[in-house]
This record gives structure tokens, sequence and C-alpha cells, in this order.
């Protein structure tokens, strides 16, 4: 694992240097252009204009890769259904699971309407919703 | 570029900084362009392996905290659980392949063996459903070790031979990698609670089949009952649930074959497939040939009884990804079950007739299933 700690380090400082580099180009190359546009030389001055944004394009890239190293497990807890079903008058009753249940098991309570056994018809999961961020 | 770049310096010291500075960002992209390209690479498969190994040290963090907690054991099981994460089970010799099949389900045999002994061990309190979720989570705790350890040894080795292959090849499978990583992690949190699992659709059908009728043990952890189907009789195989296991399917099919003496029309074996992306999950599809997944054992044996009486082996596929067939049940493959329990009657209608036997086998692992 130390291995890893230092090469991280090291990565670190080249993108440093990296980044610096961006940043120092496309200050001078802004200061340019404000000079080259103060002497009337306008296809001149959009030159400058146009690396100087590059720069800063790079500069946000590279940013941008060193931000999103922070994550965490996306592990959401999710909600499973147990459906008790009285196979005689189909009445439902829909509850969290719990452990210990599982599917065609004869649960030891009584159908409210007809007294009857009931048993776990079925355990899923509900349908989780769309556009979880990873 | 670099004529109108050369013409920016045209004077002041300041413009020759930057025409300079612009030289040298060229020559070194040429340079260390690859080097870079590396870099940036290794450090998508570093932060890649560090979510792997959040999930491994979770998983095994989750599979001690179970067993104490189901199994209240007198001693700490930590050993005992870091232990079972670094077990090897070597495959048979491939050079002379014949018998390959028998000599491979004996190093499996073995290897269910030592686990189940080693699980009983942690957990001697246990039942026999307990013993078999904490043995599945046990295995997915085992599955997401495995994975975090082989990247990093792919990892370690690109940077140490700085072979920009080596961390391609790394780096253009990890989605995948991280995709089964993050089913395997679900399954284990399925395993822990006895919750159905995605792959257990094909039991499920089964267990829906066989309910309320006499069951019996034809094969180790596997069950038959005799249902009589639109007039036919139907052999109905499924491994024993709720505990967390596949059974012998296909050593059941081999006996009930030799039992019959060949005289059974067809047999259907029901299992969940992997969809292609853009497929709708829970989609019924039928097919022919032996819908048993795995290392090949129950496959092969179902193959060489269908040969030696002709029998025809029909599919019918319900699909889910690997993100479903390992984590709880979805409603939509829950709900499939009839589905496929229609298409089974259709294909008995359609392909038998009144009196036929026919064996049906529901494939998967039968965890949070009774029967
Ligand atoms: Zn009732």
């Amino acid at each position: 694992m130390s291995e890893e700690g230092s090469s991280k380090g090291r990565i670190s400082i080249i993108l440093f240097v990296i980044i610096l580099v961006a940043l120092g180009l496309s200050l001078v190359a802004f200061y340019q252009a404000v000079i080259v546009y103060g002497s009337g030389d306008p296809s001149l001055g959009t030159w400058f204009l146009l690396i100087g944004f590059m720069g800063i394009a790079l500069l946000t890239y590279m940013l941008l890769q060193t931000r999103r190293r922070t994550f965490k497990l996306p592990i959401q807890a999710q909600r499973v259904a147990t459906t008790i079903l009285c196979q005689k008058c189909g009445f439902k009753n829909i509850r969290d699971f719990e452990r210990g249940d599982y599917v065609f098991k004869d649960v030891t309570e009584e159908c409210p309407k007809c007294n009857e056994k009931m048993a776990i018809a079925s355990i899923y999961r509900e349908a989780e919703k769309k556009g979880k961020k990873d | 570029m670099i004529p109108m770049v050369s013409q920016l310096g045209g004077e002041g010291p300041i413009a020759w900084i930057l025409q300079i500075a612009w030289i040298v960002m060229i020559v070194a992209t040429f340079i260390y362009g690859q080097r870079i390209q590396m870099m940036l690479m290794l450090r998508d498969v570093e932060s890649s392996l560090f979510r792997l190994k959040l999930m491994r040290n979770k998983g095994r963090k989750t599979a001690i905290s179970t067993i104490k907690e189901v199994g209240k054991p007198e001693e700490d099981p930590t050993d005992r659980v870091d232990r079972f994460l670094e077990y090897i089970a070597i495959g048979p010799v491939a050079l002379d392949p014949a018998g390959i099949i028998w000599r491979l389900e004996h190093v499996l045999d073995v290897r269910e063996v030592r686990f189940k002994e080693s699980v009983k061990a942690m957990v001697p309190k246990a039942d026999k459903t307990q013993i078999n979720n904490m043995e599945n989570m046990l295995e997915a705790a085992l599955a997401l070790n495995i994975i975090y350890k082989v990247i990093r040894h792919f990892y370690v080795l690109g940077k140490k031979t700085k072979s920009l292959y080596i961390i391609m090849q790394l780096q253009m499978l990890l989605p995948l990698i991280m995709r089964e990583a993050e089913a395997f992690s679900n399954a284990l949190r399925a395993f822990t609670q006895g919750q159905p699992i995605g792959d257990g659709i094909g039991a499920l059908v089964a267990a829906k089949l066989m309910r309320g009728h006499r069951k019996k043990k034809v094969a180790k952890d596997t069950l038959m009952a005799k249902v009589p189907i639109e007039g036919r009789t139907a052999y109905v195989i499924k491994a024993t649930g709720p505990g967390g296991n596949v059974g012998k399917p296909g050593e059941a099919i081999k006996q009930i074959i030799k039992e019959n003496k060949g005289k059974i029309t067809t047999a259907i074996l029901i299992d969940a497939g992997l969809k292609l992306e853009g497929e709708k999950a829970g989609e019924v599809a039928e097919g022919v040939g032996v819908a048993i997944g795995g290392p090949g054992v129950e496959k092969y044996k179902v193959e060489e009884s269908a040969l030696k009486y002709k029998i025809p082996v029909n599919a019918v596929i319900i699909k889910e990804d690997i993100g479903d067939a390992v984590s709880v049940m979805r409603k939509e493959i829950f709900e499939a079950a009839d589905a496929a329990i229609e298409r089974i009657k259709r294909l008995l209608l359609e392909r038998t007739k009144k009196g036929d036997s026919v064996i049906i086998a529901g494939i998967g692992n039968t965890i949070g299933i009774g029967q």
C-alpha cells in the first residue's frame, strides 16, 4: 500500500506543474491580447485570446480530473417487500422483508377475514428510481 | 498553427517567452504524450481500485458481523473468515481431456464440503438454511476479494513495467469488472438476509409448479415432485430451498431419465439468462439446448443422457442482466414466473401428447425460495 501512496503524490506534483504552466500561459496570452488590441491589430489579438482560452480550458479539465477522485460507495438501502397471501379469499398483506422470510413459507398469522392460514406469496425489490449518479 | 504562432512573437520579451513556452509544450507532448496518457489511465484505474477495496472491506465486515449475529459463535470468527477469503480451488489438468468433467466435479464437491464444514465451524448453532446462506455470502465476499487482488496485481504490474498495454487493457476492461464487483456486493447483502435473487427465477417457476405435491429427494440438495400438468406427468425438479444452493439438477435429470428407462418425451429447463443491453428485464425467451450455467458439470450430464435416449431438451429463459441476477429479485422478474409457466404449458401442448412423461427443471440458486 505504501507504494501506491507515494505514486499518488508524484502524479499530483506533475499535475500541479501542468496546471501552473497552463495558468501562466493563459495569463501571458491574455496580457498580450490586451496590448495587441491596444496597438490596433484585432486579428492578432483574437489569436492571443484563443490561446488564453485554450489554456484555461486545459486548466479546468485538469482540475475536474482531480475533483473526480472524491467518491463514496453508492450503496443505497433498497426496499424489499414481502407479500403474505390468503389462499382462500385472496387477502393480501404487504410488509417489509424480515430475516427468515422465504417464498412459500407458511406464516403463523391468520387471515383477518376468514381465519385461514396464510403463506408468503412473493418477495421482491421495488423498482428503484433511475438516474442515480455513478 | 505553428507559423501563426511564430508570427505572434513579433516584438517584446513576453512574446518570446510565449513562443518558447509553446514550442516546449509541443515538444513535450511529442515526447511525453504516451507517458501523460498512461498516467491519466493509471489514475482512472487507481480510483476504481480504491472502490474495489472499499467493496471488499465492506463485504468482509458484513460477513463477519452477520456470522456473529446469526451464529452467535463463542470465539471470534474473524480469523476463520480471513482464511476463507483466501481459499483456492485448483482445476483439473486439461492436457488429457477425457473424463475431465468427473475430475472437475470431484474438485468442486470437495470444495463445497470443505466450505460447508468451515461455515459450520463458524456458526455451530445455525440451522441448515442459515449455513447455506452464510456459505453463499462468504463466497460473494471471496469473489470480491479475488477481483480486488487481481486488479491490484495488474495495476502494480503495469506501474512497475510502465507498459502502456497492460494499463490500457486494464482500463478498458474496468467498467465491466466494476459492474461485476457491484453485482457481487449486492449479492452479498441479499445472502446475508436470505432474500431471493434474480438467478432464482428458474427455481421459483419450479416451486410454483410443485407447490402442494409430494416431494422427494433425487440428488444432493435437489428435490423432485410428480405433477400432473395438462394431462401429462411432469417430473418437476428444483434445488432444495429456502437455503442458498443450486443443487445438482443435471444429476437429478439423469436419474429420472434412468428410472423411466429413457421414456421421457421432452425435457424443459427454465433458467435466468443474461439479457443484452436494450432488452427488457423479465422477458421470456424460448429455445433448445441445456440451459444450465456454472462450470459445466451438470450441463454435461443432461447432454449425455439426452443424447443417449434422443430426448429433445428445450430451454425457457427469463432475461435479466448480471446486476439483477445476483441482487434481490426485481418485481418484473418475479412476475415473469407466471409468463414462463404459460410458455411451459404451451410447449407441452404443442410438443407432447396426453399421457406423456416430461421433465421440467427449474435451474438457479433457490435462496429465499421454499417449495
Ligand atoms: Zn382469507
